[in-house]
């Protein structure tokens, strides 16, 4: 299966999501520049993390009129599965394609660390092969991952069951002191409602080999290669 | 024509770094300063020959990219007399 990593002038991450796809999992991967309009016929779309155009305006702002997002649109539309990490995240907010927006961290500092996420839903391409309520570790490193929606937003998105992951303390628990960055319910990712659009604010690219202090990011990205081999999430072409 | 937009978060989105200024005008001995909001300005030159023109354009624009209406609401003003003076 392929793997589409799509490269803004300012990304960062693409090169990690890339290595990740390609060297880890022993997938075809392929970089897709901004202002192409094609996907190259790919299973999977990643928006990789960086500060896509300077984040410039607000985070994301100007990306999402990059001409590859109609693309990513129409992919997505299909039921293609979408992966949005970090800045990426931040794009499909600004998009629209994922409810909400993100506000300055509340310590107002780049937070940079290992944090712990619960696995809130299985179904969708990005966590079938998660237990429910598995908790991993994985790093973060973002000053604006401060999710913000309307309180009636929230609570659609806590009633379709679309809150994906959650921050939580290294033994699961959703309370203030596992979240990082003052996250409205500890969001930490979350699914558009065909659950085939998923973004978060946490690197799994970059917890995919011992070497660099986690694996726990293999369930993600694995999940998804399980999801297009299966048959499910496939786009419909 | 020119049209000034300011940009600011909503009353009901908190906003961590318009707190800290206000922190900070605290710690200086400014405590008549209840409160600070941080937000954005922008000066668009609109080439169109109407204040109502000028207006729409500005507001469109806002909608959509200068403010996120997620989190954000806008104020635009038109200064006819700019195109006087240049």
């Amino acid at each position: 299966m392929k793997f589409a990593v799509v490269v803004f002038p300012g990304s960062n991450c693409d090169h990690d999501a890339y290595h990740a796809a390609k060297h880890v999992l022993g997938q075809e991967a392929e970089f897709v520049w901004h202002k192409d309009t094609s996907l190259g016929g790919a299973d999977v779309v990643v928006l990789p993390g960086g500060f896509a155009h300077g984040d410039y305006l607000r985070t994301g702002a100007v990306a999402r009129f990059s001409p590859v997002m109609q693309a990513v649109r129409t992919f997505a539309n299909a039921g293609g599965p979408v992966l949005g990490i970090c800045n990426g995240f931040q794009v499909l907010l600004e998009a629209g394609m994922l409810p909400g927006a993100m506000l300055r961290n509340r310590s107002l500092k780049f937070q940079c660390e290992h944090v712990f996420l619960r696995v809130e839903q299985t179904d969708t391409p990005f966590t079938i092969a998660c237990r429910p309520g598995q908790v991993l570790r994985i790093p973060i490193a973002h000053g604006e991952g401060n999710y913000y929606a309307e309180p009636e937003v929230v609570e659609r998105l806590e009633k379709n069951r679309q809150v994906v992951f959650r921050y939580t303390t290294a033994t699961g628990e959703a309370t203030p002191a596992g979240n990082p960055n003052g996250s409205l319910n500890n969001i930490a990712g979350l699914c558009n409602e065909g659950r085939n659009v998923v973004g978060l604010m946490p690197h799994p690219e970059r917890a995919c080999e011992l070497a660099i202090g986690s694996v726990d990011g293999l369930a993600i990205l694995e999940s998804v290669v399980k999801a297009v081999t299966e048959g499910a999430f496939a786009p419909v072409k | 024509m020119r049209a000034r937009v300011f940009v600011t978060l909503k009353p009901s989105v908190f906003d961590p770094q318009g707190t800290t200024v206000a922190e900070a005008l605290h710690t200086m001995g400014y405590e008549a300063v209840k409160d600070v909001r941080q937000g954005k300005y922008f000066e668009l030159e609109i080439d169109v020959a109407s204040a109502d023109e000028a207006r729409r354009i500005a507001a469109a624009v806002s909608d959509r990219l200068l403010a996120n209406p997620v989190i954000e609401s806008y104020r635009v003003e038109i200064d006819e007399h700019a195109i006087e003076r240049t």
